[in-house]
Formats: C-alpha cells, structure tokens, sequence
C-alpha cells in the first residue's frame, strides 16, 4: 500500500513536470517578444548564457531599406549545435522579431522579411547549448513601416 | 477561414530549399484606421513546419514579422515523395497550414 503511495505521488510529480515544460518554454518568449528595449528581450530569450561577436554568421539585410515595412533578412550559419537562431530590430517598440527553433533535420539557414520603424541597428542571434552567438548590421530605413 | 500557405520546393541531394508565403494582415496593433480607430493586433505568433508529420523546425514571431510573411529554410534528409506541411496560428488562435509533396 506504502509503496503504490509513492508510487502514485512520483508518477503525478513526473506528470506533473512534464505538462509544465513546454507551457514555461511559450511564456519566455511571449514575454521575450513583448520586452520593449534589445537588452531585456536578450535577457529573456537567454539568460546568462555568455555572448560573443561572430564572423562565422552570414547575416544578410539591405544596408538601406526603401520600404521599411518590407526589409528582407536572412541568417546563416555553420556554426554547429545550432538550437535557435533570433533576430532582433533595436529601435522597434518590440525589438524581436523572430525566433527559429532549429532541429538537426533543417539547416541553419533561413529568410524571412520583418517591418522597420526607423533606422536602425539589427542583430542576428545563434543559440547553442552553452553560448550565444552574434553579428548586427546598421539598416537605414528611408521609409518607416509603421505607419509613419 | 485564413487563406492557405502557399509553399514551393526544389529538391537537390536530400536538400529540400522551401519557400513559402502565408497571407495574412500582422496588424502591429498601433496602426489606426481611416476613421483614426486603433486597428487591433492580429499576428501570427507560430509557425511550424513538419515533413511526413515529424515536426523538423518552428518558430516564434512577433507582430513586427511584414504583412503575408514570406519563411524560407531548408530541410536536410529528404526524398521525392516526402510531404512538406507548414501551418501557423495567430494570436486570435486562427490557424491555416499549406502542404507540398518533394519532386
């Protein structure tokens, strides 16, 4: 009787745990994508896991955008154990944009277009199991994307 | 019903390079309408992409992603016949998905 007891209370806790993972993982980055400053949304997308500048990171985005409701970005890497891969716009009211849950089966590589407000300094993030690695590029945005 | 994604593939040595376009508005949430109304946030927060219902990559967006947002990755470990399937949900919890078999 004492042993399916603690059977039972082991088996709710492992439950329990289970069911409470991935609803932690969705609220960080729901916070991550509500933080208005770069800082904070770092702080939230990462921790403390240390950052470091990386050349090993192709980071395409137009140096001046016409249009900035429209800029075209793609991030690339051969960096290995690559876990996600974030892009951040610095002067946005919510700076992330995107983030990219990289598996082994796809590549990291991937393009996507994000809105602009202003001129702006924007970050290409990779995420592996214990650093963070990073480049940025300074976009001018001729026309903003908001509206404005 | 939001319209479907629209996906297109080539498949070169297992590689599968996917492009995709998935209309939707990605109301910020402070734009205002003629009428000077705040014209509420309406953006897709999810996307992910599986082949043959495994999922193989996802991700998480804000409402700064541009209006029909185009996605483009590649997906290793692939053969003719292999079904690529990518779907989304907004923050109305609306959702649509695209599918596309590798030639």
């Amino acid at each position: 009787m004492n042993m399916n007891r603690r059977q039972w209370i082991g088996g709710m806790l492992a439950l329990g745990s289970a069911a409470l993972l991935p609803l932690r993982a969705l609220a960080d980055a729901k916070t991550a994508f509500k933080a208005t400053s770069a800082d904070t949304a770092l702080q939230e997308l990462f921790g403390d896991l240390p950052m470091e500048p990386s050349d090993a990171i192709t980071f395409k985005v137009p140096d001046i955008a016409e249009n900035g409701a429209v800029v075209p970005v793609s991030v690339a890497t051969d960096i290995e154990g690559v876990q996600s891969i974030a892009i951040v716009v610095d002067e946005n009211p919510n700076p992330l944009s995107a983030r990219f849950n990289i598996s082994p089966d796809v590549a990291a590589d991937v393009s996507t277009r994000v809105k602009m407000g202003k001129s702006s300094t924007v970050r290409a993030l990779v995420k592996t199991s214990d650093k963070v690695y990073f480049t940025t590029k300074e976009v001018k945005v001729t026309i903003g994307g908001c509206g404005g | 019903m939001a319209a479907e994604v629209k996906i297109r593939g080539r498949l070169s040595n297992g590689v599968a390079d996917i492009k995709s376009l998935m209309p939707h508005p990605m109301e910020t949430g402070t734009q205002r309408d003629p009428q000077g109304n705040l014209i509420p946030a309406h953006y897709i927060e999810k996307v992910v992409c599986f082949r043959n219902d495994q999922e193989v990559l996802s991700a998480d967006w804000g409402a700064s992603v541009s209006k029909d947002p185009y996605f483009a990755f590649q997906v290793k470990n692939c053969s003719p016949g292999d079904v690529i399937r990518i779907t989304w949900v907004d923050n109305k919890g609306e959702s649509s998905s695209g599918e596309l078999v590798l030639k």
